[in-house]
């Protein structure tokens, strides 16, 4: 079975169309970049695949049911976001709130699930340090952690990779693509940019805000499959190792 | 004579209010500095004044005028659920105009002025039997649903946006922070004043904020600054007649100023990490 299946799944708000009879299914060890120019609607399909969002139409299963309830068995890491630095929240704190944050009361923290999730990331030397005066990376090594300590059946990531330098940008890729790897969760990973994730990656969904696509890399990502989405011409170009996109409406998004 | 007021009945009831709203103030004031909210319990606090003037002119308790006062602003603060800038103008716009219908109330009020003096900077050794009880009560319920919602609470603080994604529902428990922010202005109000709320529900959160990295722990020390700033400024203005107010603040104020001025202790913690 599936871990995700998305069948015929339309977002419209008013008059403005997102994406229109999407469909496409997720297996165990999936591993698939959701790409498109501001406002395609790919976060907008993250909220959708926990819950927070209710599609136009269409059916939306994660592990088999509806996605709002399987928000505990989801790991989401967003985007990296500064905390105030006299913030009393320790590395580990932040960990511990993925895995019993949703519940009432006080509770007594269970550390072991947690130190294995920091070992996991290679957070366990400053797990004790106050989160707000770690750098970019580390925080978001945090932040995988975070999302791996309730075991998650899916990891849905969205633009982790923002304002952080080009090496821990490889090292977060990494770690995540080392997970499905190992425990075969399946990852929906949101970006503007392929380049990073490329070698990784198994599929492409390309959303352009009504059109979209999904299949390999180098199906998706050509010319020809994007001129198509975009209806307009676009040309997709290999520099060394890299792909540039030129001629999207937005082009200011390839330009990182 | 100091010994002797010590023995007094209105004595043991300011010290008992002062531990009661000391306590609620130092642990809702933890969550007040984690989610910014600095101004907003300045609103709130000023439109409790509002709400108090306009209850002595009706003739009702103004203690029971400011509590409405300050859980209606706190309701409609918490249910626009708004961020940042945004948030602050609207709560600029509200704390202004709120606080000219309390001038006008006031100059209706056709009685005594030590009344308003009261409200604005506090009247602790003033309060009677019923009134500690009232305070005793309110510590309770909003002591009890900071434990009920202890930690949803602290992640929809801390990291409002992976707390939605794992189902906390972060906009009921934003008007739940208020309503409880709005409870505890109206009791610090009583003990410190109008002018003064901020020395009890943000001082002592933001020097613990520097004196510990661990959530539950930084609540804690809240606590206990608030509750030496309280009790510690009330004997003070027992032995010498200036008012408890001022002792209070100068107390949680020194609090705040070490901790700032300390080296953070905590960083140790970070010297043997390497750079990512």
């Amino acid at each position: 079975m599936s871990v995700v299946a998305v069948s015929d799944v339309s977002l419209r708000f008013g008059a403005r169309v997102l994406f229109e009879d999407l469909s496409f299914q997720l297996d165990e060890g999936d591993f698939v970049a959701v790409l498109g120019p501001n406002g395609a609607g790919k976060t907008s399909l993250v909220r959708i695949l926990l819950g927070l969002q209710e599609p136009t139409s269409g059916r939306v299963r994660v592990d088999g049911i509806e996605p709002a309830r399987c928000r505990s068995r989801v790991g989401y890491v967003p985007q990296q976001r500064a905390f105030d630095r006299d913030l009393a929240l320790r590395g580990r704190d932040l960990v511990r709130l993925g895995l019993d944050g949703h519940r009432f009361g006080i509770g007594r923290a269970d550390w072991g699930p947690i130190d294995d999730a920091l070992r996991a990331v290679g957070a366990a030397e400053y797990a004790d340090a106050p989160v707000g005066r770690l750098s970019g990376g580390e925080q978001q090594r945090l932040r995988i952690a975070q999302a791996l300590v309730c075991k998650p059946r899916l990891l849905l990531v969205d633009e982790p990779l923002l304002s952080l330098d080009l090496a821990s940008q490889r090292v977060v890729v990494e770690l995540l693509d080392a997970h499905r790897r190992a425990a075969r969760t399946p990852i929906v990973f949101v970006t503007h940019d392929v380049n990073p994730v490329m070698p990784y990656v198994d599929r492409v969904l390309y959303l352009t805000g009504g059109a979209w696509a999904i299949g390999p890399v180098d199906e998706v990502m050509t010319s020809e499959t994007l001129s198509a989405l975009y209806g307009t011409e676009v040309d997709v170009l290999r520099v060394r190792d890299r792909l540039v996109v030129v001629g999207t409406p937005d082009d200011e998004h390839h330009h990182h | 004579m100091f010994t002797q007021l010590l023995h007094e009945h209105f004595v043991h009831n300011a010290l008992l209010a002062g531990a009661v709203v000391s306590i609620v103030s130092g642990a809702v004031g933890t969550f007040v500095i984690a989610r910014g909210l600095a101004f907003a319990v300045h609103a709130i606090s000023e439109l409790g004044f509002t709400g108090a003037a306009g209850a002595l002119v009706l003739g009702v308790d103004p203690v029971l005028g400011m509590m409405s006062g300050s859980l209606l602003v706190g309701a409609v603060l918490g249910v626009l659920s708004l961020r940042g800038s945004e948030r602050d103008s609207a709560i600029g716009s509200f704390l202004a105009f709120g606080l000219g219908v309390g001038v006008l109330l006031l100059s209706l009020y056709q009685g005594y002025a030590t009344e308003a003096t009261n409200l604005l900077f506090g009247s602790i050794v003033g309060v009677d039997d019923a009134q500690v009880l009232a305070l005793v009560l309110v510590a309770v319920v909003v002591c009890a649903s900071l434990i009920a919602i202890y930690r949803p609470l602290l992640f929809s603080s801390v990291d409002p946006e992976v707390a939605a994604a794992r189902g906390v529902p972060v906009r009921l428990l934003s008007v739940a922070i208020f309503l409880l922010l709005a409870l505890t202005t109206a009791e610090a109000i009583q003990v410190v004043g109008v002018l003064l709320v901020l020395t009890l529900v943000i001082t002592p959160a933001a020097a613990a904020q520097r004196l510990s990295p661990r959530p539950g722990t930084a609540l804690l020390v809240g606590i206990a600054i608030a509750l030496i700033s309280t009790e510690g400024g009330i004997l003070l203005s027992l032995a010498q007649p200036w008012p408890a107010s001022f002792f209070i603040s100068a107390i949680s104020f020194a609090f705040y100023l070490t901790a700032r001025l300390l080296p953070k202790p905590l960083m140790r913690a970070r010297s043997s990490a390497g750079e990512l």
